[in-house]
């Protein structure tokens, strides 16, 4: 039988201009950075370099810090809320505008399909910016006291799996409580938030506001480091988020968390199978499994194990990976050569630990960075790829009998961040539900996002809320608090 | 006529529903505010903080999925006795921290009241603090404030009672279970308090409380595995700082010390520091 394939349907790049070289976004403006060191970030579908951006130094961040501290002093903390709040509208406005544009970007810079950048990241960075720029006025009403303070000048280090979604989470509410930032965006993804910072200044938002400086690690640490940073915020890692734990100690510095996850994806005997067939898709394969919330570990209830599987790994069949930029295409380009290396032992020591390895017939490109969807069934508890972060396309299948081992084996481990459960029945959601110990916990759907919905983890995934009003009291001082 | 000789009390550890002496066979010496001998008190061991971290998570699972109607009545009944024991706290807050009787019975009195002050927050917290969230989308989507789990607590040193009191208490009434170390140089009015909640309603294993060295016990509590969220308001602050680093390692939630007036309103800051937020979503359809 002749198969029927869909013609290439790839998103036209001419509506982004992107220049050669990038400086440091400081004080309003690009500069050069003061020891002239840059990197050349690469499209990890192609390997094609997109351009060359700057990597700050500890004198850079000085610099940085010393700017926002300027602003905060001068400027922004002056303002009054109403007219805070008018320029993150306009930014939110700026964004929808110029969304197509900064979906092509995201693509091109992170892997990810223009699909979900298009219709998933962007429409929520301006939602996220909409929704915090609303707050501005209003911090009275928060839950802190009639009048609370905003904490000085923030420094923010975000990932590269959402850049400019992770953008929006830290800079929208930092903003609209008062502070000023100072951001780094990832090594591997800095070209989304070099488009924000021409948007800050379309936006005529006072110089010093926001600060970016591309670079790697060791500018993050620095500008989380920076005696002058009242504030530290953190997505990311877990193994770095111990560490920035323990700087912080003794410093006063206020401090949130976005770490890493284990997800459970609960499916019980009476779930609506094809729904939640989709469900486990979108859990684990969504952005590569670059996703911090990621539902990672299927827990099947052993009754459906057979039939949720087949069904699964015929869906995963269906699945288009390839060129991130057209709009056919379900799985993108693993982010980096350094992440798909992490997939990749991570995935041998499933095959060496005795899981069993299913992996969808795709082909891969023969440029970039790609791992194909890949299943594990026969997963223990104790297996490395049932306890460690993949952030990769890589489900592990476990099973369960009743309620109560579903809800032991979804909390068997040091993470807490977001949880799914899938199941006809009621009141066992919400029974299920306050037993999991996660920050999130999806039933009958899985990794949905909204600016008004508080997003964080328990345990070891980290601490402090983002999004909704919660997202607001990292950035506050209450009433009369020291 | 003989004069009648007194019976001494002996001050023992509180872990897990009993009142054990130290695993380690240790005392020191509590004295007055003057320097006079009142007490041995136990000295606690690593072993202990890990045996009262055992038994305060084997607590957390009842104690946090008691109705929150029923969490509030059984602390309150904690106030009800504390009440009746009044004049032994005076005596004993007096001795501890050298206050004239009427000054400890402020104390007193302002420690039973903050106790009920929490007592009443248990069914009202998820109320104040937690949120249906407007998502853009056909969801059903809330928040709830949920307790965070096991507790330490580092008593403040000063304030034998009311301060005690300020600190654990908020923890209790979120339905989190606490190791509490007492203030090493005025644990007793904090023995006596475990004596109150061991015949209270309050669950063996919800309150711990060691005596002792909080430089030598401290560290297994900031780094023990199984503490999610560590109160330093009882600690130096070199000892703070060692153990925010320690505690770093598994992420737990700390609770920095500062400048306490526990006669002022406590606000919800201390509830918040031991409560994680969980957001649940459903989709809306037919």
């Amino acid at each position: 039988m002749a198969t029927l394939d869909y013609a290439p349907a790839p998103e036209s790049r001419a509506i982004l201009d992107l220049r050669s070289s990038y400086g440091l976004f400081i004080d309003g403006t690009f500069v050069d950075p003061l020891e002239g060191h840059g990197f050349k970030t690469v499209n990890p579908a192609t390997e094609e370099v997109l351009a060359e951006v700057a990597e700050a130094s500890a004198a850079d961040v000085d610099r940085a810090v010393a700017a926002a501290r300027r602003a905060y002093q001068q400027v922004w903390s002056r303002l009054p809320g109403r007219e805070r709040g008018k320029y993150l509208f306009r930014i939110a406005r700026l964004i929808a505008e110029r969304s197509r544009e900064l979906a092509v970007a995201e693509t091109l810079d992170n892997g990810k399909p223009i699909r979900e950048s298009r219709d998933v990241d962007l429409p929520l960075v301006a939602a996220h910016f909409f929704y915090y720029a609303g707050w501005a006025d209003k911090l009275g009403y928060a839950g802190l006291g009639t009048a609370p303070r905003p904490l000085g000048v923030a420094g923010q280090v975000i990932p590269w799996n959402f850049p400019l979604l992770m953008l929006a989470w830290k800079v929208a509410p930092a903003l609209a409580a008062g502070n000023t930032v100072v951001l780094k965006p990832a090594e591997t993804t800095p070209l989304t938030a070099l488009l924000f910072a021409e948007i800050c200044q379309q936006a005529d938002l006072p110089a010093g506001v926001v600060n970016i400086l591309t670079g790697a690690g060791p500018t993050g640490q620095a500008v989380l480091a920076h005696p002058d940073v009242d504030k530290v915020a953190f997505t990311g890692s877990t193994a770095v988020g111990r560490s920035i734990a323990a700087a912080v100690a003794g410093t006063g510095k206020r401090v949130t968390l976005e770490l890493g996850g284990k997800g459970a994806n609960i499916v019980f005997d009476d779930a609506p199978l094809d729904q939640a067939v989709e469900g486990i898709v979108n859990g684990i394969f969504f952005n590569q499994g670059h996703v911090c919330c990621a539902g990672s570990r299927l827990l099947v209830q052993e009754s459906v194990y057979q039939p949720v599987l087949d069904s699964l790994t015929r869906r995963l069949g269906t699945l288009r990976l390839g060129d991130p930029m057209d709009k056919n295409t379900d799985i993108g380009a693993i982010n980096s050569a350094e992440q798909l290396g992490r997939i990749r032992a991570l995935a041998e020591a499933g095959d060496a630990e005795g899981a069993t390895r299913w992996t969808a017939e795709c082909t891969l490109p023969s440029r970039g960075y790609w791992f194909p969807p890949t299943v594990f069934t026969g997963v223990t508890q104790a297996h490395r790829i049932a306890r460690e972060e993949i952030f990769g396309p890589v489900l592990s299948v476990l099973t369960f009998r009743t309620p109560d081992e579903a809800v032991a084996k979804a909390n068997n481990t040091p993470y807490g961040l977001s949880a799914g459960i899938w199941t006809e029945k009621g009141s066992r959601i919400l029974w299920m539900a306050q037993r999991l110990r996660a920050g999130v916990v999806w039933a009958n759907t899985f990794n949905r996002f909204d600016p008004t919905s508080p997003f964080g983890g328990y345990k070891e995934s980290g601490y402090g809320r983002e999004g909704g009003q919660h997202g607001l009291a990292p950035y506050l001082a209450s009433e009369g608090s020291q | 006529m003989t004069q009648r000789v007194a019976v001494r009390k002996t001050y023992k550890l509180f872990i897990g529903g009993v009142f054990p002496r130290s695993e380690s066979g240790r005392t020191y010496v509590v004295t007055d505010a003057q320097g006079r001998f009142l007490a041995n008190a136990a000295l606690a061991s690593r072993k202990d903080a890990r045996d009262a971290v055992a038994a305060a998570r084997k607590a957390f699972a009842g104690w946090s999925g008691t109705t929150a109607y029923n969490r509030g009545q059984v602390l309150y009944r904690v106030a009800e006795l504390l009440e009746g024991r009044r004049a032994q706290f005076v005596e004993e807050v007096a001795a501890s921290e050298g206050c004239p009787p009427e000054q400890a019975r402020q104390q007193v009195e302002a420690s039973i009241d903050r106790w009920v002050w929490y007592a009443g927050w248990t069914d009202k917290l998820a109320q104040v603090l937690g949120s249906t969230n407007p998502v853009a989308g056909p969801y059903f989507d809330f928040s709830l404030p949920e307790p965070t789990g096991v507790v330490a607590v580092l008593a403040p040193e000063d304030s034998s009672l009311l301060g005690l009191v300020s600190v654990l208490a908020p923890v209790l009434a979120t339905g989190a279970t606490a190791v509490v170390l007492a203030s090493p140089t005025r644990p007793l009015p904090a023995v006596t308090l475990a004596e109150v909640l061991a015949t209270s309603d309050v669950p063996a294993g919800v309150v711990n409380v060691l005596t002792g060295r909080p430089a030598e016990v401290a560290p297994w509590l900031a780094s023990h595995l199984d503490v999610n969220a560590l109160d330093l308001t009882g600690a130096s602050p070199e000892l703070a700082v060692q153990l925010e680093v320690a505690a770093a390692q598994s992420l737990k939630r700390v609770r920095r010390p500062g400048s306490e007036d526990f006669s002022a309103d406590p606000g919800l800051g201390r509830m918040l520091a031991v409560l994680e937020t969980k957001t649940v979503w459903h989709p809306i359809g037919v």
